[in-house]
């Protein structure tokens, strides 16, 4: 069995782990009422692990790009479709929903500042007109996101247990 | 007796009207600028007014007094500006107004001024001096100054909001005053 090699699992798992913490805080922070330091708090870190997602992913395509993946595992052509749309659409999500939310804060005149160190460029000047629309399209993309990411770990959870085969260990480190 | 009043003051007025400018509250702005997690903010004030006496051959007999609307404030959401006239921040409620009151303005070179006056926010009063620059532009006068605070000297941010980690101390408010 061919593995990925470690630089591309070390990127899926760790994309994986902050794209979970920061769909679950994005939840977490909007349904804090009114203003308090805690959700002030997470707003920024939710931010920052945007930011971290959107380099991640940068780092991840051009390491996909110069490193071939393993050959796909035999199976029904269906199932190679359904896996390549899948990877397709979360490759387009890693982008999109942190970009996305990136404009939204932009639009609102609040500049991200990673990890409280470095201001971010901004796009564009402050519009609030902007604000409802890409707040209402970074929550739609996040949920997208939730459903394709739910479709892909149940796939690999059921070629790991059902079908035993090596779809999911190709992704692990050899123990 | 009603005569003398009358006459006095109309002498109050005119001595006043000698260097009284007017402000036009659409081009002026009075906004506090701060750190939110090293996140800078520029809150403008909506509703202020200010009056300033000043006459460029006299610029030390300058007088100026600003007074803001605390509950004013605009951080660009709605939730922030519910939040800050609450209790723990200005406390709008019993505090509406924060004003400057200037003691002593004098000239410090063409175009500048020191300002020193009595700052009062939420019912802390405190003496305070800042530069303030002053330039014609198409038969206005346009001031402008910043004024360096710190919001915690001034009980702005009470209980958990007194982590200076989370909303920076230094605050400064600046004035751009526009008048006639």
């Amino acid at each position: 069995m061919q593995r990925y090699t470690k630089p591309a699992m070390l990127l899926h798992w760790l994309m994986a782990i902050l794209i979970v913490a920061a769909f679950f805080l994005g939840l977490t922070m909007t349904a804090i009422h009114g203003i308090t330091p805690t959700k002030l708090k997470y707003y920024s870190w939710h931010k920052w692990m945007g930011v971290t997602v959107l380099l991640l992913a940068v780092i991840r395509v051009l390491w996909r790009k110069a490193n071939r993946p393993p050959p796909p595992v035999p199976g029904p052509a269906w199932q190679h479709k359904a896996a390549d749309a899948v990877h397709y659409l979360l490759y387009f999500l890693i982008f999109a929903v942190p970009v996305v939310g990136y404009l939204y804060t932009y639009a609102a005149g609040v500049p991200v500042v990673y990890l409280g160190l470095w201001q971010m460029p901004a796009p564009f000047d402050p519009n609030p007109d902007w604000k409802q629309p890409l707040s209402e399209l970074h929550e739609i993309l996040a949920w997208a996101m939730a459903v394709i990411v739910s479709a892909h770990v149940l796939a690999a959870l059921k070629h790991h247990f059902i079908d035993r085969d090596d779809v999911l260990k190709r992704m692990l480190p050899k123990f | 007796m009603k005569k003398l009043v009358l006459v006095s003051l109309l002498g109050v007025t005119l001595a006043a009207s000698a260097a009284a400018l007017k402000t036009d509250p659409a081009k002026s702005t009075v906004s506090a600028t701060f750190k939110q997690m090293n996140v800078p903010v520029d809150a403008k004030f909506k509703k202020f007014t200010a009056n300033i006496d000043y006459d460029a051959a006299k610029p030390d007999t300058a007088k100026a007094t600003v007074e803001v609307d605390t509950a004013s404030l605009d951080l660009g959401e709605a939730d922030m500006n519910k939040e800050v006239a609450k209790k723990d921040w200005f406390n709008a409620a019993q505090f509406p107004k924060a004003t400057f009151v200037s003691s002593a303005i004098k000239s410090a070179g063409a175009g500048k001024l020191n300002v020193t006056g009595k700052l009062t926010i939420k019912g802390k009063a405190t003496d305070v001096t800042f530069p303030l620059t002053v330039k014609a532009e198409g038969g206005h006068q346009v001031f402008d100054g910043a004024l360096p605070i710190k919001r915690l000297a001034y009980n702005i941010g009470e209980g958990e909001w007194k982590d200076t980690s989370m909303v920076a101390d230094e605050v400064t408010i600046k004035f751009h005053v526009v008048a006639q």
